[in-house]
């Protein structure tokens, strides 16, 4: 049953990672993008991990991808003003990424990684164990991504401030 | 051979989604010329690796990982805000996103 689940996710997964690739239109690849990060917090459903399915959403579906949305239109990008690559350079690239996942799946199969399953009884991935980490083990990352935060937002108003 | 039970999902499908996933998005920056596409494209190769480290702290039974998750997702935030921001400040002054007319630096 869950891997029914996990063969569904994963093929949406991969056909509107595609689109967002091949999509001719800015518009739709956006579109796609945001179907795929919704397969993608299913799958941390199915992974057990809730509170990062609930943060993903509302910050890559939520927040992100507004933004690219509203940048998208804000540019009026459509189907006619898109650049695209010449052909040769279009069927390198694939050759060329198609390489890397040759390797990247060789080297995995090297590797011999058991088939792991998932325990049953866990409470990793509820909201209590993640946030005694995040105060305990991950203190200093934590202020200081607020530190990062701070200087993106005073970055990001400067730079699309209009220069006089 | 380890018996497989018909309700889990060996890790290494995940493994192989994930990488599959990192390609696509490898794809993607060498195929467009649109940079608006191209920073989507990375956010796919950073949602990739969030899934892989998901994966692993999931089946090794250690929430570091998710921990990990979620510094990612704060750092990925962070850069489609300034990128954004960079994208249409250099659309005020080129009218275009095209990567190939950014050539400047070029030598």
């Amino acid at each position: 049953m869950i891997q029914y689940l996990f063969f569904a996710l994963s093929a949406l997964t991969i056909i509107s990672a595609l689109y967002v690739v091949f999509s001719r239109n800015p518009m739709h690849s956006v579109l796609s993008l945001i179907v795929c990060f919704f397969t993608v917090a299913g799958h941390y459903i199915l992974l057990n991990a809730q509170f990062l399915a609930i943060v993903h959403i509302i910050v890559y579906a939520g927040a992100i991808m507004v933004l690219f949305l509203f940048t998208v239109m804000l540019l009026n990008l459509n189907r006619e003003t898109e650049p695209h690559k010449t052909n040769w350079v279009k069927i390198a690239a694939v050759i060329a990424a198609g390489m890397l996942f040759l390797t990247l799946i060789a080297s995995l199969k090297m590797a011999g990684l058991g088939t792991y399953s998932l325990p049953h009884k866990s409470n990793i991935g509820f909201i209590q164990d993640i946030g005694v980490k995040l105060f305990t083990d991950f203190m200093l990352p934590f202020e200081i991504s607020t530190i990062l935060f701070m200087s993106a937002m005073i970055g990001a108003v400067l730079l699309a401030k209009k220069e006089k | 051979m380890k018996e497989m039970a018909m309700n889990t999902v060996p890790h290494n499908w995940y493994l192989f989604l994930s990488t599959f996933l990192f390609c696509i998005g490898i794809m993607g920056v060498l195929f467009r010329r649109n940079a608006i596409i191209i920073m989507m494209c990375i956010e796919l190769m950073l949602n990739s690796v969030n899934l892989l480290l998901v994966s692993f702290s999931a089946y090794s039974g250690n929430s570091d990982g998710q921990v990990f998750v979620f510094f990612i997702m704060v750092v990925a935030a962070a850069e489609v805000a300034v990128g954004l921001a960079l994208l249409v400040s250099i659309y005020r002054n080129i009218a275009s996103t095209d990567i190939d007319k950014l050539s400047k630096l070029k030598w």
